[in-house]
């Protein structure tokens, strides 16, 4: 039997506030976004000229594009297997705590408070060749650092500092979903003999994908878009272009260049990889998720 | 009685303010911190001067963030009077004619006496068309100068600072042998070993009289004597008598912790410099190539101007006028240059300090001026117009980077840099037709 609701209008009443928010701040903009990539004008908007898909020819034809694509995958996968692998550790740890569990929890959660600039500035200058505790560390080791000029070292100081924010977010998923996990599975499988290890990643990894799935989307979506502040803060996209991911050369060439058409392009181009990396995940990596 | 008074009195006041409303001026600026309080300061003393208008300074952030935020008010008409812009961004408020009043134009139709020469041209001639007009008010400027550390040069026995880049290297040699870790290092890389490197030695940073002459110009920093001094400051990063301490002025730590003995930055940087330093630091010229030239040219500015926007009533630009007369008053700029830092604007303003003893207890502080004002700016010592400017630095920035690095020549890197700039360059114009 089914349950027949009379009011044919109600319903949609009640998203309309969802959709009206959707329209104005996520598809309207975009649509904006779209059709600049069309077009080319000065900074102030005095003249327009359609110019077809010329930024994008002039985009596909700049070896840099390529290298900034490379980078950008490099730089979100890092940045969301490093914060998820960290903060499921966290989380299992902190698990386990019985006293000052509270206390233990709240600080693990501090991080999320601070603006992504102001982190960059604080690795920055942790980083500093010259003046950095944590640099002057490792050349204490023997490790020359220097991110002004080794790229790698630099992608590793952005990968950091975009990844230590981002942590709390997922300790806190990942600890609600560690204590939804029950009990009575685990303490069975103790009871079996089986070591904590075991324990770990035959019950509990597996219940918990559905939270792992939910946060990889989220960290890879959040690398993607929400990170040109702490690479501005830190290296400016250099050395070369080592750091110079797609999002940054979105803001760097809009917001700073004042290249509207050549930015509003990569945008396009950006939301359209996120799209088909988000069918991918949904279509392919949810399968494996039990829920 | 009393009542009859009391209202009459609300009557005067409310025909007072009526009558007498001060017309607003917004000026949106980025001057942060103890410089911020000083523009507020000015536009106060110009407040207090004269009751007609009232001139409202908003602090927009960084000046990219200035900037932007005046052109996205512009596109939605809600643009302030002056907008302060950085000297990057000149081309970019030059080429939008239909937006920007120029200074000398305002200056005139609103019958303010104003004279150009009383202005340094080194400062003006950044800001002015092909004529000589004045499209910008100069506002705070400043030029690259070599900062060096005193302690370090007494214990290498060193008296004076280098003045050619032969002797740089010398005096670096010396500087290492007795232990110092570094000789030089830099900040604004594009800004002080290519733009100014090409101003000080007498050759075009682009052609078309380095952007002046037209949008249709091409960057040309890839000729000889730049590619060797690039050449030769690559050499210098692999045996330590140059480090590369990062983009914008990130290499200060470099100088502040004394890894670094030489250090060419902003001579705007004096006092974070004085804040910074634990050790006695002296400020010299900037060095040039004494085998290629006996005398260098002026070095040319950074640092920004104010701009007046279109869109506005006739009575408003008056006002405009009357507080761009008063910000170049002798007075006014003589505290804001010993206040900030910054350089003179006016001769005037110069010969005041001059004359107040200013540069004889702050040694040093003289030193930008006078490389500034040495002899007549030419064709490629007068300032740099290039469109997407700040996206080839960018590029200059990476090339480079490549080059210290070790990963690319010089002439490769300058070739590249020219190849990728041009392009930007060919969008300005094709944008701005």
């Amino acid at each position: 039997m089914s349950v027949y609701f009379p009011h044919k209008k109600l319903p949609y009443l009640l998203v309309l506030p969802q959709l009206v928010i959707t329209l104005i701040f996520f598809l309207w903009p975009a649509e904006q976004a779209f059709e600049q990539a069309f077009y080319q004008e000065d900074a102030f908007g005095l003249s327009r000229e359609f110019v077809g898909f010329d930024n994008f020819v002039y985009l596909f034809n700049d070896p840099q594009y390529y290298k900034s694509i490379w980078v950008t995958l490099v730089f979100s996968f890092s940045v969301a297997f490093s914060g998820l692998a960290i903060a499921l550790w966290l989380a299992v740890m902190a698990d386990r705590v019985i006293r000052g569990k509270l206390t233990y929890q709240t600080l693990l959660v501090w991080p999320y408070a601070v603006a992504p600039a102001l982190a960059g500035v604080l690795w920055w200058l942790l980083f500093d060749p010259s003046m950095g505790p944590v640099a002057l560390w490792l050349q204490y080791f023997g490790v020359d650092w220097n991110h002004f000029l080794n790229g790698d070292q630099a992608m590793t100081l952005v990968v950091i500092s975009a990844t230590w924010k981002q942590i709390s977010y997922n300790f806190l998923f990942f600890l609600a979903g560690l204590q939804a996990v029950p009990r009575s599975l685990i303490e069975a499988a103790s009871i079996d003999g089986a070591s904590p290890f075991k324990r770990f990643w035959t019950i509990v990894f597996p219940l918990l994908s559905p939270t792992t799935f939910f946060l990889l989307v989220i960290n890879l979506v959040y690398a993607f878009f929400d990170t040109f502040g702490v690479i501005d803060a830190t290296t400016q996209g250099g050395p070369g272009v080592s750091t110079a991911t797609m999002v940054y050369k979105v803001f760097n060439d809009g917001f700073i260049g004042l290249d509207m058409g050549s930015s509003a392009a990569q945008s396009v181009v950006l939301m359209f990889l996120v799209g088909v990396m988000t069918v991918i995940q949904f279509r392919y990596i949810e399968r494996k998720v039990e829920y | 009685m009393y009542k009859l008074k009391l209202a009459s009195a609300v009557i005067g006041l409310s025909i007072a303010s009526s009558g007498f409303a001060a017309t607003d001026i917004e000026w949106w600026h980025a001057m942060g911190g103890a410089n911020g309080e000083k523009v507020n300061e000015i536009a106060k003393a110009f407040n207090d001067s004269q009751d007609a208008y009232t001139v409202k300074p908003v602090y927009k952030g960084n000046y990219t963030e200035t900037m932007t935020s005046a052109i996205a008010a512009f596109r939605a008409k809600k643009q302030p009077h002056i907008v302060q812009v950085f000297e990057v961004g000149t081309a970019s408020m030059m080429s939008a004619k239909g937006a920007i009043y120029p200074v000398y134009e305002l200056m005139r139709e609103s019958g303010q006496s104003f004279d150009q020469s009383g202005f340094l041209s080194a400062v003006t001639g950044y800001y002015s068309d092909q004529e000589g007009n004045m499209l910008s008010m100069p506002f705070n400027s400043s030029t690259p100068v070599l900062y060096y550390n005193k302690d370090l040069f007494a214990k290498a026995g060193i008296q004076n600072p280098p003045t050619t880049w032969e002797e740089m290297e010398s005096v670096s040699q010396k500087l290492l042998d007795n232990g110092v870790k570094c000789g030089f290092t830099t900040a604004w890389q594009s800004w002080v070993q290519l733009e100014n490197f090409s101003a000080r030695h007498n050759v075009p940073f682009a052609s078309e009289a380095n952007g002046f002459g037209g949008l249709d110009t091409k960057l040309t920093f890839n000729g000889p004597s730049q590619v060797a001094h690039i050449e030769k400051m690559s050499e210098w990063q692999q045996n330590g008598i140059f480090s590369y301490g990062g983009r914008r002025s990130d290499s200060a730590p470099k100088f502040y912790s004394e890894e670094c003995a030489m250090f060419m930055n902003s001579s705007a940087g004096y006092a974070g410099i004085k804040k910074n330093a634990k050790f006695d630091f002296g400020v010299s010229q900037l060095p040039y190539q004494g085998s290629a030239i006996s005398e260098p040219k002026n070095t040319i500015i950074g640092g920004a101007s104010l701009w007046v926007l279109q869109g506005h009533k006739k009575e408003e630009y008056k006002g405009v006028a009357s507080f761009l007369s008063f910000l170049s008053r002798a007075e006014v700029q003589a505290d804001w240059h010993q206040f900030s830092g910054y350089l003179p604007i006016t001769r005037a303003a110069y010969d005041l300090t001059k004359g107040q003893g200013f540069y004889a207890q702050n040694v040093g502080t003289e030193t930008g001026v006078l490389q500034m004002t040495s002899g007549t700016p030419t064709p490629n010592s007068k300032g740099l117009r290039l469109g997407n400017f700040v996206q080839i630095r960018d590029i200059i920035n990476e090339e480079l980077e490549g080059v210290w690095a070790g990963q690319k020549s010089a002439q490769a890197a300058l070739d590249e840099a020219v190849k990728r700039g041009n392009v930007l360059l060919r969008k300005f114009e094709r944008a701005n037709k």
